[in-house]
């Protein structure tokens, strides 16, 4: 009961916080169109055409963002770059608030030894040179996908778990923390029930800072040819593609780069809205 | 003659229902002192700063507020800026705040003489010493190279004082000057505000809660309530005959020392439920190679029975709440055992069983802050019966849930509220539940009603009663309010430095304190009652700190009783009939 009106009461203030609305219905609309786009036009990401190099957007062949430098349908493409873009968004955002969030008040809650032995292995991984760990992993392992998201992850987490460790550390010496030990609540269970909840308007903060930012990452990995491979593309890879373009198309260039700044600037207006609907105390009246 | 005219001065900001001040009126002549006395949401501080002109922007004033025939409101920033401490000048609550933490003491009151033309260059340093001096700060030439972080709280009181009074202005506004201070230190601070405003003619314009600042302070007095005047004459006529209900009831509520205890009598012959015996508490200081061991209390006996009210009074830094603590096991304790039913509780929390945890409870001094602000008021007062009763269904969380609320005198629509959604005494109400639902043998405030209003204040310390009868609950009340001791205590624990100074029955100690740091704090608590004899300054001085404790007898240094004696030997805790006490002059002196 408790799970559905709170949901019910999430959505009634959701419904007035415009800014959150429009952005996460773009986001919404955004994923639609980029799941469904390849699979109904016409045209393959992979096919090139070298007749029909560096075309102007059109309607007529459904060509709606033209084509690149190799002939290939720029919106198949496009689209196939935003699911990319966001798939990077989703999985790193999960990977560093499961782990960062964990971890982070695992340590700052229990402090003492365990802190310091947790908090130096952050340092550690800190100090390695992330381009480094990325050639390291593509040397050890196949080049794959998934390699992105492990590099990408294990560095947001690093971040998130030390704001949040931060956080847990001023929370736990508030009286309400002294009030559930004295009631007799495990330690696991203040972490849960009174810490996590309370460090969740700062995560959701954070994690507006960590989407565009593992977004670029990939984008920049992209750009150093160790990130998506072609034909396979993200946004960062188009922008980086369309660089070349820019004079003769500017499309091939400004319609992925767009599509990217529009794709931040939802993330970060999302997290500015979302902060201070999961602030209980700054809700306006 | 008339130095402020305020008349039909009301200050709104939009949005809000009602206005802060609503036509309000007054005056105060050259000289004068003047109270303004009110709950908080009455509008007393809104007042002093339409006075000053430092509302917030989106602030909506009308009215007129004049000095010396001078319209301030809708003057030039500039004209203010002239104005402001020549001819009125502001002491605010919290002086850490007040004072700028990158400048020394000596070096903002300096700017303000140059700021103006009054004095400048090494006549600026001097007038800026002599204020110093004025204002009774210790050792002035080191205090005035001093930051504020580097002063005690009185000192900081005093070294703001000086920054307003440096400029002989003719009127200073105090808002709450004592209000976060000590009692002992809060007695110095009014009585020397008293003396600097004799010896220069200031007139004063006094805000604050505490009837008895009023009655011993203000010749005048005005009573607010949310934003209304409800009564203004001279200080004796309204306490001694309110003709306004509101002013009647603030006045019954509070309290001097003379109210007889309210608690019920003990029955004889009961055995203690709690047990304290030698508990100690020590830390030591984070510095390379382990730093000095600092001795916050040392070996503290006492017992409390079934029912009982035990009372722990003491300044700030007299180690009260970190005994409890201890008591608690929320600390580690160096020495001694706590046993509870006649059974030792192992030291830390963790390893005390769920039931034994139950048994004592704590509420404590801010209730917002100690009730989870993620969390409502229903799964905030259900969390302990989950843990304790882990088998119940959720229906019967809420009844329970519902019970409690009942008894504890809140409206059952509150369980859908956050903290923050909560009036401090409903926070402080709900804090009260989530202890008592489990039913627990001792209940231990710390200060729990210290952040509250006074009529506010009363009804929680009702509820702590009434409970007490209900179920024979031990309270331990910790408190620097000795007219909450007076009402509420069967027995008094006073501290000094962490040390214990006297244990005794509520009617004895408050009769015959043995101890004069008793005797001192008997004397710091200001009497609601203008027409009451002015007692002399109780005490000068500071308590030391704790980490460099006088040798011999801790309180000697303040100690107008002390003899050569005191500065050499430790006292001991002198058991007789009557309780305990440690001064070595116990015998000889009759404080009473």
């Amino acid at each position: 009961m408790s799970a559905l009106a709170a949901v019910a009461r999430l959505s009634g203030q959701l419904r007035g916080s415009r800014l959150v609305l429009v952005c996460a219905g773009m986001l919404l609309a955004m994923t639609v169109v980029a799941l469904l786009g390849p699979v109904l036009s016409p045209h393959s990401y992979l096919a090139t055409d070298l007749d029909r190099r560096l075309l102007a957007p059109t309607l007529s062949n459904g060509q709606l963002f033209g084509t690149d430098d190799l002939g290939r349908d720029l919106f198949v493409r496009t689209m196939m770059g935003a699911q990319v873009t966001l798939l990077v968004a989703v999985v790193a955002s999960i990977v560093s608030l499961v782990i960062g969030v964990l971890y982070g008040a695992i340590a700052g809650f229990i402090g003492g030894k365990l802190d310091a032995v947790m908090m130096r292995a952050v340092d550690v991984l800190y100090a390695l040179p992330f381009i480094f760990l990325v050639i390291l992993l593509m040397v050890v392992f196949e080049r794959s996908f998934f390699l992105i998201f492990v590099a990408i992850g294990a560095i947001n987490w690093l971040d998130m778990a030390r704001i949040v460790r931060g956080q847990t550390l001023s929370l736990r010496e508030r009286e309400f923390v002294d009030a559930a030990r004295l009631i007799g609540v495990s330690s696991f269970g203040i972490i849960f029930r009174h810490i996590t909840p309370n460090l969740l308007g700062l995560v959701v903060v954070y994690m507006t800072l960590t989407i565009p930012q593992a977004i670029l990452m990939e984008s920049f990995l992209s750009f150093l040819g160790l990130g998506i491979q072609e034909p396979q593309t993200s946004l960062g890879a188009l922008v980086n593609r369309g660089v070349g373009q820019m004079e003769q198309a500017p499309w091939v260039l400004l319609i992925p780069a767009g599509l990217l700044a529009i794709v931040l600037l939802c993330f970060n207006f999302l997290g500015d809205g979302l902060r201070d609907l999961a602030d209980p105390r700054d809700k306006a009246q | 003659m008339t130095l402020l005219q305020v008349s039909g001065l009301s200050v709104s900001y939009p949005g809000a229902s009602k206005p802060a001040v609503n036509e309000l009126g007054l005056t105060v002549n050259d000289g004068e002192s003047v109270g303004i006395v009110g709950e908080s949401g009455s509008g007393k501080t809104q007042t002093a700063l339409a006075v000053m002109g430092l509302l917030p922007a989106n602030a909506e004033v009308s009215g007129s507020v004049r000095l010396h025939g001078e319209e301030l409101l809708g003057a030039s920033l500039a004209r203010l800026n002239q104005l402001r401490p020549q001819k009125i000048a502001m002491v605010f609550q919290d002086p850490m705040a007040a004072l700028n933490p990158y400048l020394t003491i000596g070096e903002q009151l300096k700017r303000i003489l140059i700021a103006h033309r009054i004095a400048l260059g090494k006549n600026a340093k001097q007038r800026s010493l002599a204020m110093l001096r004025q204002v009774g700060l210790p050792d002035p030439e080191r205090q005035y190279c001093a930051y504020s972080h580097q002063l005690s709280g009185g000192m900081r009181q005093r070294a703001l004082i000086a920054s307003a009074l440096i400029a002989e202005p003719d009127l200073l506004i105090a808002d709450e000057p004592t209000t976060a201070l000590d009692v002992t230190i809060q007695a110095q601070i009014l009585s020397l505000l008293q003396e600097l405003r004799q010896a220069s003619n200031t007139a004063l314009l006094l805000i604050t809660h505490d009837l008895g600042v009023i009655a011993e302070n203000c010749e005048r007095t005005l009573v607010l309530d949310n934003g209304c005047l409800l009564e203004a004459g001279t200080t004796r006529q309204i306490f001694v005959s309110p003709a306004h209900a509101g002013s009647k009831a603030l006045i019954a509520a509070a309290s001097g020392l003379d109210n007889a205890a309210a608690v019920a009598p003990l029955s004889a012959g009961a055995l203690p439920l709690l047990e304290v015996d030698d508990v100690s508490v020590s830390f030591r200081e984070r510095r390379r190679g382990g730093g000095k061991e600092l001795h916050a209390v040392l070996p503290v006996s006492f017992s409390v029975r079934p029912g009982e009210t035990m009372a722990i009074v003491g300044e700030s830094g007299s180690g009260k709440t970190t005994l409890v603590r201890a008591v608690l096991g929320l600390l580690t304790k160096k020495t001694g055992s706590i046993g509870l039913l006649g059974m030792a509780l192992p030291d830390a929390l963790r390893k005390r069983s769920n039931e034994t945890r139950r048994q004592m409870q704590m509420v404590f001094q801010d209730p917002v802050a100690s009730l989870d602000p993620a969390m409502r008021v229903g799964s905030i007062i259900a969390e302990p019966i989950g843990v304790h009763e882990p088998g119940g269904t959720a229906a019967h969380r809420r009844r329970r849930v519902d019970e409690i609320l009942d008894r504890v005198g809140l409206d059952p629509e509150l369980k859908a509220r956050f903290p923050h959604e909560l009036s401090g005494g409903q926070a402080q109400r709900v804090a009260i539940a989530r202890a008592l639902v489990m039913q627990p043998k001792v209940l231990i405030c710390d200060e729990a009603v210290a952040a509250l209003d006074g009529t506010v204040r009363r009804d929680i310390l009702d509820l702590l009663l009434a409970e007490q009868r209900r179920s024979s609950l031990s309270l331990i009340i910790i408190t620097h309010d000795l007219a909450v001791v007076r009402q509420m205590s069967h027995r008094v624990l006073v501290m000094y430095l962490g040390r214990v100074c006297e244990l005794a029955s509520n009617d004895r100690l408050f009769r015959q304190p043995r101890h004069p740091y008793t005797r001192a704090l008997l004397d710091s608590v200001p009497v609601p009652d203008p027409t009451a004899a002015r007692k002399p300054r109780a005490v000068s001085g500071e308590a030391a700190s704790i980490l460099r404790p006088p040798p011999g007898c801790v309180f000697h240094p303040r100690c107008s009783h002390a003899v050569e004696r005191c500065s050499k030997d430790t006292p001991l805790l002198d058991e007789t009939a009557a309780g305990k006490v440690a001064c070595h002059r116990a015998a000889e002196l009759d404080l009473s």
